[in-house]
């Protein structure tokens, strides 16, 4: 592991400027978009009046480059700006809308990685036989269905016609926990894609991995099966999974605004829809940078558990 | 998308589960009938089923809305969602408000006395106390007038309150303010009534942290995009309201606020879609309230320029809409068909005029000796509304058949209003209930902010002039019925319909105003609603 401090420091150099990039590009995105928050707060009584004195009241009428200044030298300490639609501080939206995302996005994680390598495992150890044809041809079949229609067959059937869970998480806001049964079906929902993909991943590198000359050699010396294919096998299985969970992550970032909107659960996916619609830019700016930060933890995280479990491929920064 | 019978077996007949198959049979057998009922209560909700009579106190209600996230205030004089305007109404008053036919009633203002000229009005108020316990006074409403009216700020309601002169106006006394007007204003009670023209206790409040108010709720909590609990206000002049507590919730999915009212977690959720009411009227599950009348639904076509500065034109497009297809096509036959003017079964509307219909040859006709045979036209659309896309491309084969080409042009649904107000020719157009008179004063004078049909003749804005300067309301309503004529014969707005506002209430709720147009007094109104 020589090296390793220095590799993670370019890596973290990397991810700054890769953050850097995504709020420029944030930020240019929404200056094109037709109309900013002025016209989207006038809504359907556009008087070029109030409009005019709307600009002038959220400096929208300064240039935009002065604008983007501004929010990053806020932003450098700490100051993420103020929402032009509400003129609070946009680190409120953030903090208010990480919870529920956060609680979402991590019980699906948790959920994910057992029922995904545990599937791929299962059908790895039976490859060619029935189980393996069923488990296959299912996650094919759910990877297959988008969230929203997933999410609103799940509700019809469990919370409307069973009527056992509740159908969405409305006026629960952020005090979700207590409301445990809201959370089950969003959580489905948001499993329903990664699971599938995982599982077949896991099951792929399985396959490849018992199949491998180090796993035969080690059945020749007479190790247990367990242990060959959870100790030997399964690590370097594990090692395009744990890239591929990353990616999960950055994806359910998307999945939760599909599924927030379904279930009414107002996290960041909920902030950034309204903050679009309301052009919002400040809001915009500052979920950009969360984002981006995540997923730049995210996959440096996921490179770090590649280099241990298989740090001969040597995953390039 | 709902098994409609074990359900409404279980809530009709509470004693039938336990008698097993026969007296399921027989419930079946009584589903038509149910369905019959269920039909003739929508139009007067409050009034179906059992358990009606007599107000009865307690209980929460929870309103789900279609919000603005995070962004939301409790500040009424920034309301600019419809669930803004429920929680002010909630919170707070105004001065007047609309009644069912959009004319001004009063509110926290008792009486209202105008001087010979129209241009002074002595208003009095009520007996009122805000939340703290403070009266209401004319210092307080000359206050709210001036915070809306403040140049440096952008609160919605300020255009309706351009009349008043706020500098000359006073108070007389702690419970009358002398309004003086730019110049004599027959409908002032309306400028009393305007969307957002609520009173606040003066002296700077924290509306978010402890918004206080005179309305029906006082504040209990909330959370922008998430809830907000409010609590009987006992003292309330208009009467306490029968609920213990209402509760806002935030849901802009369509799909969850109907699953939620479905599943028993909201009460009442605002804003159906036509083929959710259809889905579920009279299946016993739920009341399906319409509320008649609360969107015009029209298209523009802009009067100065071509094609449509020549009014054969414009009287060809008239012609060329079928208004059933229409409003069966785009509103899932959730409304009424239109005539080419706005504000239908409100105060001065020229209802006798006749019902305009299709008229293909003379449609023709006109067009061919507007030398505009062959016509080429952009009809400007967005998915900003409800039926908006969908009226487009069904007026596109109307169109057709008259021998126009209409080629729709589908714009960005955030900045559609300010797009349409000044660029095209012909675009989708609505608008939510207000007063004849508003409409006339805001969309179709040579001054008017909005003009999205370019109407701007000097004899036209003399007409509301005289109308606004007339004192006897027979002779008023005789200038608005001229100006109504001249709109019918060759105005801007092609009227082909008016939308019903669709409302899911839980069948336990009652007392909700079936005739009340969505920004009417009646409409989101809570304090008149009770739980059986």
């Amino acid at each position: 592991m020589r090296g390793l401090p220095s590799w993670i420091a370019r890596r973290l150099l990397l991810g700054v400027a890769q953050t850097a990039a995504v709020v420029l590009l944030v930020f240019a995105l929404t200056e094109a978009l037709p109309g900013d928050a002025a016209v989207a707060l006038a809504g359907d009584q556009p008087d070029p009046e109030r409009i005019a004195a709307i600009r002038e009241a959220l400096h929208l009428d300064r240039p935009a480059h002065e604008r983007l200044l501004e929010w990053a030298g806020g932003l450098a300490h700490g100051d993420f700006g103020t929402s032009l639609a509400s003129g609070r501080p946009v680190s409120t939206y953030i903090t208010g809308g990480f919870g529920p995302t956060l609680l979402l996005a991590s019980l699906t994680v948790v959920l994910l990685v057992p029922a995904g390598v545990g599937l791929g495992v299962l059908a790895a150890r039976h490859e060619g036989r029935f189980v393996d044809r069923f488990v296959s041809s299912v996650t094919l079949g759910v990877y297959a269905v988008p969230e929203f229609a997933f999410g609103v067959l799940l509700t019809t059937v469990f919370a409307l016609r069973l009527g056992w869970l509740p159908p969405t998480a409305v006026g629960y806001g952020t005090d979700l926990p207590a409301h445990p049964a809201a959370l089950v079906l969003p959580v489905l929902v948001l499993l329903s894609r990664p699971v599938c993909s995982l599982a077949r991943l896991v099951r792929a590198g399985m396959i490849d991995a018992l199949a491998s000359p180090y796993v035969a050699q080690a059945r020749r010396y007479g190790v247990p099966g367990a242990r060959v294919r959870y100790g030997h096998a399964l690590p370097n299985a594990i090692t395009p999974a744990a890239q591929q969970l990353a990616r999960t992550i950055d994806w359910l970032l998307c999945g939760v605004i599909v599924v927030e909107a379904l279930y009414v659960i107002p996290g960041l996916g909920t902030v950034l829809m309204n903050a679009v619609a309301e052009r919002d830019v400040p809001v915009v700016q500052g979920l950009a940078v969360v984002f981006g930060v995540t997923t730049v933890a995210l996959n440096l995280g996921a490179d770090l558990v590649a280099r241990r479990f298989a740090p001969r491929s040597e995953v390039a920064a | 998308m709902n098994s409609p019978q074990t359900p409404l077996v279980d809530s009709r007949f509470p004693g039938l589960r336990r008698r097993g198959f026969l007296a399921g049979a027989a419930a079946m057998a009584g589903l038509g009938a149910l369905a019959v009922t269920g039909c003739a209560g929508s139009g007067t909700a409050g009034t179906a089923g059992e358990g009606d009579g007599k107000p009865r106190r307690g209980g929460r209600l929870r309103a789900a809305f279609a919000g603005g996230g995070a962004s939301e205030t409790l500040d009424p004089h920034l309301a600019n969602l419809f669930a803004d305007v429920a929680r002010a109404k909630a919170l707070f008053d105004k001065l007047a408000d609309y009644g069912a036919d959009l004319s001004a009633r009063p509110r926290l203002a008792s009486a209202w006395e105008p001087n010979a000229g129209l241009d002074r009005w002595k208003v009095t108020l009520r007996e009122a106390a805000f939340h703290d316990g403070r009266p209401v006074t004319a210092e307080d409403v000359l206050y709210s007038y001036r915070r809306i009216a403040d140049p440096g700020k952008a609160f919605r309601a300020k255009a309706s309150l351009e009349p008043i002169d706020l500098a000359a106006s006073r108070a007389l006394d702690p419970r009358t303010v002398e309004f003086v007007l730019k110049r004599p204003t027959a409908e002032f009670p309306n400028v009393l009534a305007a969307f957002g023209a609520y009173i606040v206790p003066r002296g700077h409040q924290d509306f978010d942290g402890e918004p206080v108010g005179s309305g029906p709720f006082r504040f209990v909590s909330f959370a922008p995009g998430r809830s907000a609990v409010l609590r009987r206000n006992e003292d309330y002049w208009d009467g306490a309201p029968y609920l213990d507590e209402v509760e806002f919730v935030v849901a802009n999915e369509e799909s969850a606020r109907i699953n939620a009212l479905l599943g028993g977690q909201v009460e009442y959720a605002h804003e159906l879609n036509p083929a959710t009411a259809r889905a579920h009227e009279g299946k016993g599950h739920i009341e399906i309230v319409r509320l008649r009348n609360s969107v015009m639904q029209s298209f523009a076509m802009k009067t100065d320029r071509p094609p449509f500065d020549d009014k054969r034109v414009r009287e060809a497009f008239f012609l060329i809409a079928d208004r059933e297809e229409l409003v069966d096509g785009a509103l899932s036959g959730t409304g009424e068909i239109g005539n080419d003017l706005f504000g239908k079964g409100y105060e001065y509307y020229a209802a006798h005029l006749p019902q305009r219909a299709q008229d293909l040859d003379r449609a023709k006709a006109l067009l061919r000796q507007a030398g505009a045979e062959r016509l080429k036209v952009t009809l400007d659309t967005s998915p900003v509304a409800a039926g908006f896309t969908e009226a487009a491309a069904i007026f596109r084969d109307q169109a057709a058949k008259a021998g126009v080409t209409v080629e729709i042009r589908t714009s960005s649904k955030d900045s559609y209003w300010k797009d349409i107000l000044d660029s095209g020719t012909l675009c989708s157009y609505r608008s939510g209930a207000m007063p004849i008179e508003a409409h006339i004063s805001q969309r179709l004078l040579t001054g008017s902010t909005t003009n999205a049909t370019k109407w701007r003749h000097k004899d036209f804005d003399a007409l509301y002039q005289q109308a606004q300067s007339t004192k006897d309301k027979q002779e008023r309503a005789a200038v608005y019925e001229r100006m109504q004529r001249r709109l019918y014969a060759e105005g801007g707005f092609l009227v082909w319909g008016f939308a019903d506002w669709i409302i899911g209430t839980a069948r336990t709720v009652r007392g909700v105003a079936a005739e009340a147009p969505a920004n009417s007094l009646d409409w989101a109104r809570f304090d008149k609603v009770w739980l059986a």
